[in-house]
């Protein structure tokens, strides 16, 4: 390998911070996915890394406000994404035509995003130094 | 970037997704059952084409032979064996799994 | 594993952590705290409330460092310090602390 001390991204203190972006493009309770992927996330933010979240195709129903899950007996994890703040993660972004493609607004969502068009959100990963899909 | 997708284009949206988002300089890398959208004479073809004007796109050659499909890749995909895999995989800083 | 707390018997992992989050009761919590060696007083009942709190708003118990920081936050920055709380709760806040909450384990605490 030859990478720079600057392309890997170290800093001053000597800790490796790299742009990680989780891409979520599950429904909440078809599939683990969504679940194992907000775990994922919350321990990944342990790591102090730069990590944004990616919401695109039905991952954007993960972020539906109001869900209610004691018919199924299985555990509503959507309020876990408003405690995302408090663990730094700040960035998340929604893709507007997967919004617009299931008829949901953005103030249906249960947390502040910032929504982007699919080609901004083609850029956004571009720019990323690892990700990981759910 | 390497986008890699692995499930078949009838079954999910991945293939779509991943082309919607793909940028130039990236590729596309279809394994195990995303081989079926990279034969000829079907429904996804026309995304395919559209796709190599701008992106290279590789197939699986052992997941192709695997499931008989070896002789009926649109031209133009770039079939690559085990090793090709991980070639591509090194050629691109990052990659990523669309599921 | 099991607690018994007034002749009831209470369900737990084999770590100690109560099986079924409703189950938990101030006396339960005085329970696991005898197991644990701690006593409790005013200032660890303001940990565990709290952490019940956050566990009701948003389903997970947080992290030390997102502990250290709201508690900072709510509380005050004489308490939001990893040696206050490691003061009340010698095994760390997380392991301790969320087990007398009957809170689950916090997610990527190993």
């Amino acid at each position: 390998m030859t990478e720079t001390r600057d392309e890997i991204g170290l800093e001053a203190g000597g800790g490796v911070r790299k742009k990680f972006m989780f891409v979520n493009r599950k429904a909440p309770y078809g599939t683990i996915y969504a679940l194992e992927g907000l775990e994922v996330v919350l321990i990944s933010a342990a790591f102090d890394q730069d990590v944004s979240l990616a919401f695109l195709d039905d991952g954007v129903y993960q972020l539906v406000k109001g869900q209610q899950t004691k018919g199924l007996e299985v555990k509503n994890f959507s309020p876990t994404y408003r405690a995302l703040e408090g663990y730094d993660v700040e960035k998340l972004y929604v893709e507007r035509e997967a919004l617009e493609a299931r008829g949901i607004r953005e103030d249906q969502l249960l947390v502040p995003v910032q929504v982007v068009s699919a080609r901004e959100m083609g850029q956004l990963m571009e720019q990323q130094d690892v990700i990981i899909g759910f | 970037m390497l986008h890699i997708v692995n499930k078949s284009p009838y079954e999910r949206n991945s293939l779509a997704s991943c082309l919607g988002h793909a940028q130039k300089g990236g590729a596309v890398l279809l394994t195990e059952d995303a081989v079926y959208g990279a034969t000829r004479g079907n429904l996804v073809e026309g995304a395919i084409r559209k796709a190599l004007e701008e992106l290279p796109v590789y197939a699986l050659g052992p997941d192709l032979e695997a499931r008989g499909m070896q002789a009926n890749v649109i031209e133009g995909v770039q079939v690559v064996d085990f090793g090709g895999f991980v070639d591509l995989v090194a050629e691109h800083r990052t990659s990523q799994s669309w599921l | 594993m099991a607690l018994t707390v007034g002749g009831n018997t209470i369900e737990t992992d084999e770590e100690g952590y109560l099986t079924n989050l409703s189950d938990w009761s101030e006396d339960i919590a005085n329970e696991i705290a005898k197991v644990e060696n701690v006593e409790m007083g005013p200032n660890h009942w303001e940990v565990v409330n709290f952490l019940r709190e956050y566990y009701n708003e948003y389903q997970i118990a947080p992290a030390v460092r997102v502990l250290t920081k709201a508690i900072g936050k709510k509380l005050g920055a004489d308490k939001g310090n990893s040696k206050y709380l490691y003061e009340l709760f010698p095994y760390g806040p997380a392991k301790q602390a969320c087990k007398i909450a009957g809170l689950p384990k916090p997610t990527g605490c190993v």
